[in-house]
């Protein structure tokens, strides 16, 4: 069992209030996933021509700034760093792959969680309130955010185990479910060039869905390609640059609930993480369909 | 009429307050308020009281039922009125996956749409869906009645027992031994009836019977002569 939400504002006018239901949502799903919790936020874009990384430290004292110093002088650019608890978020010029090799090299305690022009992610062990209060979420300002709630059944309970898992710009994955061909895919991807950080099987989906974007699927081509790629049992919420899509198995018994306004549009595992939401008593709510590809995006 | 805020009390307080109720109680009108997907609301009624939820409801709302008259104004999640004994749930939105699950009695009526597994393992209750209900619903279902006033999901009545399944409108699919039946004058009768206890206007007429081919029964050898 597991907990996913996803809130997308289609009135800008309530970006500001982003953290403030997502932190909501996100405790409402406390007792589906005690073991870690875990947040992409879309926000805050990086300027023209530049990106943005979002690194974990198992150390509790990093030292950020001279990291930042070294990746500056090492790729001749301008780094800023924002450091929120145990996370920072890097912002340099060009695409993240010359910072993520790298770190990789010369700096390879420190995980990426996630990168691109607008998402960052921020996941720990923990209660959700724990790792809300950890980062600071109800603070958080953004158009849209997806969000994860664990209880670990099929490998380890760690920050890097956490979703959501990001493969790629501005793209994360949060999965309600457990797959079970996920060993066969993970070898199969490993051979068309991916590499994995952990034996979770939600990176295995999330490094797939990489891999069909980087073939130059449509997400709803990415999507629809899992239903026959995939096998086990799955409710997926993926955050994009532009919005969010929801799928899940034809089996379904992974839960999961829609609710749209003319402000926003949310998913949850459950309606109690909807309950909240401003205007939820005239929300259109529905049950998204078995094998049925949901997207929105911004207009 | 008695009114209980789930924003004000907490879930357990509200359930134990009906659960205290003896048989010949003369508190039979209740509301509860403010459920706001909560789990679990209204489940284990054991005596003849009416409650009605104005709200949309979590999972396993109105669970094991017995006598109680229970109705959720809002959507239900997971498993509303699972392994009801008797008296009637309605729910006056749509369902989650595995409305009336293993019902052994009473009625269930869901206005709305019903999602996949409507009626799994059914054993006595009777279910009318005014809208249509999802993929393998009444799935190994035994006894009692599935009325579905829309349409129905693949795979409908898959390894079903001695349950009857009335549906008006397309089916996607059979499951394993699910045939379709004809419908006599008895037939009409009895789902006339269902009709008028939930309160669902629908004409018996436009309505088709499916049940068990029963051929599922008994060991089934293809090849015995082979070996």
């Amino acid at each position: 069992m597991c907990g996913i939400v996803g809130l997308f504002f289609k009135n800008p006018s309530l970006h500001a209030d982003l953290g403030i239901h997502f932190r909501t949502m996100l405790i409402g799903m406390s007792e589906r996933g005690p073991d870690s919790a875990g947040i992409a936020v879309y926000h805050r874009p990086a300027a023209e021509g530049r990106s943005k990384l979002t690194l974990f430290s198992p150390a509790a004292d990093c030292p950020w700034r001279e990291i930042a110093a070294e990746l500056a002088a090492a790729l001749e650019v301008a780094v800023e760093f924002d450091v929120r608890a145990n996370h920072a978020v890097l912002t340099v010029d060009g695409d993240e792959s010359r910072a993520r090799a790298w770190l990789a090299g010369h700096r390879p305690e420190l995980r990426v969680m996630g990168y691109g022009r607008l998402m960052e992610v921020y996941k720990d062990k923990g209660l959700p309130a724990q790792v809300i209060a950890k980062f600071d979420i109800a603070a958080m300002e953004g158009s849209h955010a997806v969000g994860h709630t664990r209880m670990a059944t099929e490998s380890a309970v760690t920050t890097e185990h956490s979703h959501p898992f990001a493969a790629a710009p501005d793209m994360c994955l949060v999965h309600n479910g457990s797959l079970s061909n996920h060993n066969r895919l993970r070898q199969w991807l490993r051979r068309q060039g991916m590499s994995f950080e952990t034996d979770n099987d939600t990176e295995v989906a999330a490094r797939y869905f990489a891999y069909r974007l980087g073939q130059g699927a449509t997400v709803i081509q990415a999507l629809e390609a899992a239903l026959v790629d995939l096998d086990g049992f799955y409710t997926f919420t993926m955050g994009t640059r532009d919005g969010f899509a929801v799928l899940r198995d034809g089996i379904a018994c992974k839960p999961a609930v829609l609710a749209e306004t003319d402000d926003w549009v949310a998913m949850a595992s459950e309606f109690r993480s909807l309950a909240q939401l401003p205007g939820v008593e005239r929300a259109t709510i529905w049950e998204p369909r078995p094998s049925v590809v949901y997207t929105w995006t911004l207009q | 009429m008695i009114t209980l805020d789930l924003a004000q009390t907490s879930l357990r307080e509200v359930n134990a307050r009906l659960h205290a109720l003896g048989p010949d109680t003369n508190e039979r009108g209740w509301r509860i308020v403010n459920p706001r997907g909560a789990n679990a609301v209204a489940v284990g009624l054991r005596v003849p009281i009416e409650v009605e939820i104005d709200g949309h409801v979590g999972y396993y709302c109105a669970g094991m039922n017995r006598d109680a008259t229970v109705t959720v104004n809002g959507h239900s999640g997971t498993g509303v009125a699972e392994n009801i004994m008797s008296g009637v749930v309605r729910v006056r939105g749509n369902a989650s996956q595995s409305a009336a699950a293993s019902g052994r009695g009473g009625l269930v009526v869901i206005e709305g749409d019903a999602s996949s597994r409507c009626g799994i393992s059914m054993k006595g209750v009777d279910i009318v869906v005014g809208g249509s209900v999802g993929h393998m619903s009444a799935f190994m279902a035994q006894r009692g009645h599935l009325v579905v006033c829309g349409d129905a999901g693949p795979d409908l009545g898959d390894s079903i027992y001695e349950a009857v399944l009335y549906v008006q409108g397309r089916v996607a699919g059979l499951g394993g031994d699910c045939i379709e039946k004809p419908m006599t004058a008895e037939h009409v009768m009895t789902l006339r009836g269902l009709l008028a206890q939930a309160g669902i206007a629908a004409d018996p007429a436009g309505f088709r019977r499916y049940g068990s081919a029963r051929k599922l029964y008994h060991f089934h050898a293809d090849h015995a002569h082979a070996y």
